[in-house]
């Protein structure tokens, strides 16, 4: 059955390819076969990560983003991140409402996914689900989050460019960016800019990158707002080598959008040619295993408390003060440490 | 958590198909549908029936709840049941509609292949019931 889906996936049909998405979402029997299975596959995606505050507009952006690369042959895999209702596990997904732009068009595949209250199993679910668009040999494939909060933000760390998109307006937005999602922008796009205000938020991100790159044209001599933006506005060599390119666009009428997807080309160019890339997927693959095996380790060790009769009445006993916390761990570990330095030494 | 855990959740789409604007009805089901802890993509309005396949393959979805109340389900329902055999995917998807049917209409649609059709005043609670005993078992 799995082995009839992997080929099924990679020779191109759908169906199969959204099936292993589910199995993977749901964690389904075989799922860790089908996605070993797929590994050897993948590598061939250009990986995009977009995100931003709650309705900056990256629904609308990465659909016209879609309909762009379409238009150049190019085949496109979406995954949309929503974070679901917290009380009942329930949650309306509500991204694929901006998919107007690829009507039927199979080759634009766009998949929902939600948190499923558990942020820290999303991040692996959407490495995987990545995975299977890349092995099933999307060109480009995008990831659409909400830049809310360190777990959206490791999500689409895994990308290898990744845009930020900035709205006109507060200066709440702003803060935000400071809270460690300017840190991973490599590209910035200051969307709805037809709205008032667009100016000053391109002004406000450009002394921000400034400030963050430690500004050499301030040792240079002051050159005026005008006079620094041009540097900005390229990709231009600092010590990174790499000053994130601030893009304006306007998501519902297509406007800059050729010029947004010139700038994360540039990116693109910029870290395989600088051998970045292959950097970024090293600690990718790191993170994966590290992820990988935590939440193997720790799914063994749920068994482990389970077979012993629930972690309640060590609770108990702590309450008691008959035990204590550390005292339960090592219980409970001990024999599974002693277990592995046993194998190790034979 | 563990990587093998199962974390199976029921999956619909609730879709609204050619020039019907009522829509009340599909906010009404989307938001029961999530208090009931599905996880529901709303399609949006004016959608083409080769949206509403694309939609229902690649979300992967168990249901599919078509809502309409313009009277076009004769030949609207047809072309999207005709899409998703022509993926593979009508086997294993619940599909559901509502709306305004009249009562003739009902036989030939659950001819088609629809499970079931819930009209003005149909409990939200059985919808929900239904949906649970229903939702296609696809290991
Ligand atoms: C409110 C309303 C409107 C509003 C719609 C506002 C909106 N944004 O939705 C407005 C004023 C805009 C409107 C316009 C029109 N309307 Co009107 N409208 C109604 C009315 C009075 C109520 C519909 C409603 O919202 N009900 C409340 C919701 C919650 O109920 P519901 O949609 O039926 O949904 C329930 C079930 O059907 C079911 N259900 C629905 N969808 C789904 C999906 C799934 C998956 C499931 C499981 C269940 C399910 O569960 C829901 C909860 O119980 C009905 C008459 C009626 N009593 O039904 C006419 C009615 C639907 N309208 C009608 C008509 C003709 C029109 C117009 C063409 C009128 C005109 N000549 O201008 C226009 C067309 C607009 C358009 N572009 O489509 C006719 C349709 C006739 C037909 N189909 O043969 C009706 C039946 C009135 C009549 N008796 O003639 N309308
Ligand atoms: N004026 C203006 N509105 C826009 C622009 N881009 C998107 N919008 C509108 O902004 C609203 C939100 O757009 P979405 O694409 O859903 O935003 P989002 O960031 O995906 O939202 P969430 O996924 O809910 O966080 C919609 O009504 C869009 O039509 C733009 O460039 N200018
Ligand atoms: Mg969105």
């Amino acid at each position: 059955m799995t082995d009839d889906l992997v080929e099924e996936l990679l020779t191109g049909k759908h169906r199969a390819l959204a099936r292993v998405i589910t199995k993977i979402e749901n964690r389904q029997p075989g799922y860790r076969e089908i996605v070993s299975r797929l590994h050897e596959h993948t590598g061939t995606a250009d990986v995009i990560g977009i995100t931003g505050s709650p309705g900056a507009g990256k629904s609308t952006l990465v659909d016209k983003m879609a309909a762009t690369y379409r238009e150049r042959g190019l085949t496109v895999g979406v995954i949309a991140i929503d974070p679901s209702s917290p009380f009942t596990g329930g949650a309306v997904l509500g991204d694929r409402i901006r998919m107007g732009s690829n009507v039927g068009d199979m080759d634009v595949f766009f998949r929902s996914m939600s948190a499923r209250g558990s942020l820290g199993g999303l991040s692996t679910a959407t490495t995987d689900a990545v995975k299977a668009l890349d092995a099933f040999g999307k060109d480009k494939v995008i990831i659409e989050t909400v830049g809310a909060g360190q777990n959206e933000i490791d999500i689409v760390k895994m990308a290898d460019t990744v845009a930020v998109l900035v709205p006109p307006g507060s200066g709440d937005d702003v803060q935000m960016l400071k809270a460690g999602i300017l840190e991973i922008a490599d590209v910035f796009a200051v969307n709805k800019a037809d709205l008032t205000g667009a100016d000053r938020t391109v002004q406000e991100l450009r002394e921000m990158i400034q400030y963050r790159q430690g500004d050499v044209s301030v040792d240079a001599g002051h050159h005026g707002p005008g006079a620094g933006m041009e540097d900005l506005d390229k990709p231009g060599e600092d010590a990174d080598g790499w000053l994130p390119p601030i893009v304006e666009t306007v998501a519902n009428r297509d406007e800059g959008v050729d010029e947004f997807l010139e700038a994360l080309a540039d990116h693109r160019e910029y870290i395989v040619s600088a051998g970045r890339l292959a950097e970024r997927e090293r600690t990718r693959h790191r993170e994966e295993i590290r992820t990988l095996l935590r939440e193997d380790m720790s799914e063994l060790l749920e068994e482990e408390i389970d077979h012993r009769g629930g972690l309640d009445r060590y609770v108990e006993r702590v309450r008691e003060r008959e035990t204590d916390p550390y005292a339960v761990s090592d219980e409970l570990l001990g024999p599974l440490a002693e277990c592995v330095r046993r194998t190790r030494e034979e | 958590m563990g990587a093998d855990q199962e974390q199976r959740t029921v999956r619909c789409l609730v879709a609204k198909v050619g020039l019907d604007g009522h829509d009340r009805g599909a906010h009404v089901i989307s938001r029961a549908f999530r208090d009931a802890g599905f996880e529901v993509i709303y399609s949006g309005l004016h959608r083409a029936p080769e949206e509403i396949v694309q939609a229902t393959v690649q979300e992967d979805v168990d249901v599919l709840g078509i809502s309409i109340l313009s009277g076009a389900h004769d030949t609207l329902v047809p072309k999207i049941i005709d899409g998703l055999e022509e993926y593979d995917a009508s086997g294993d998807t619940l599909v559901l509609v509502g709306g305004i049917i009249p009562d003739e209409d009902e036989e030939q649609l659950k001819e088609l292949g629809v499970a079931e059709v819930f009209g003005p005043g149909a409990p939200m609670q059985e919808m929900i019931d239904f949906v649970r005993e229903n939702v296609p078992d696809r290991r």
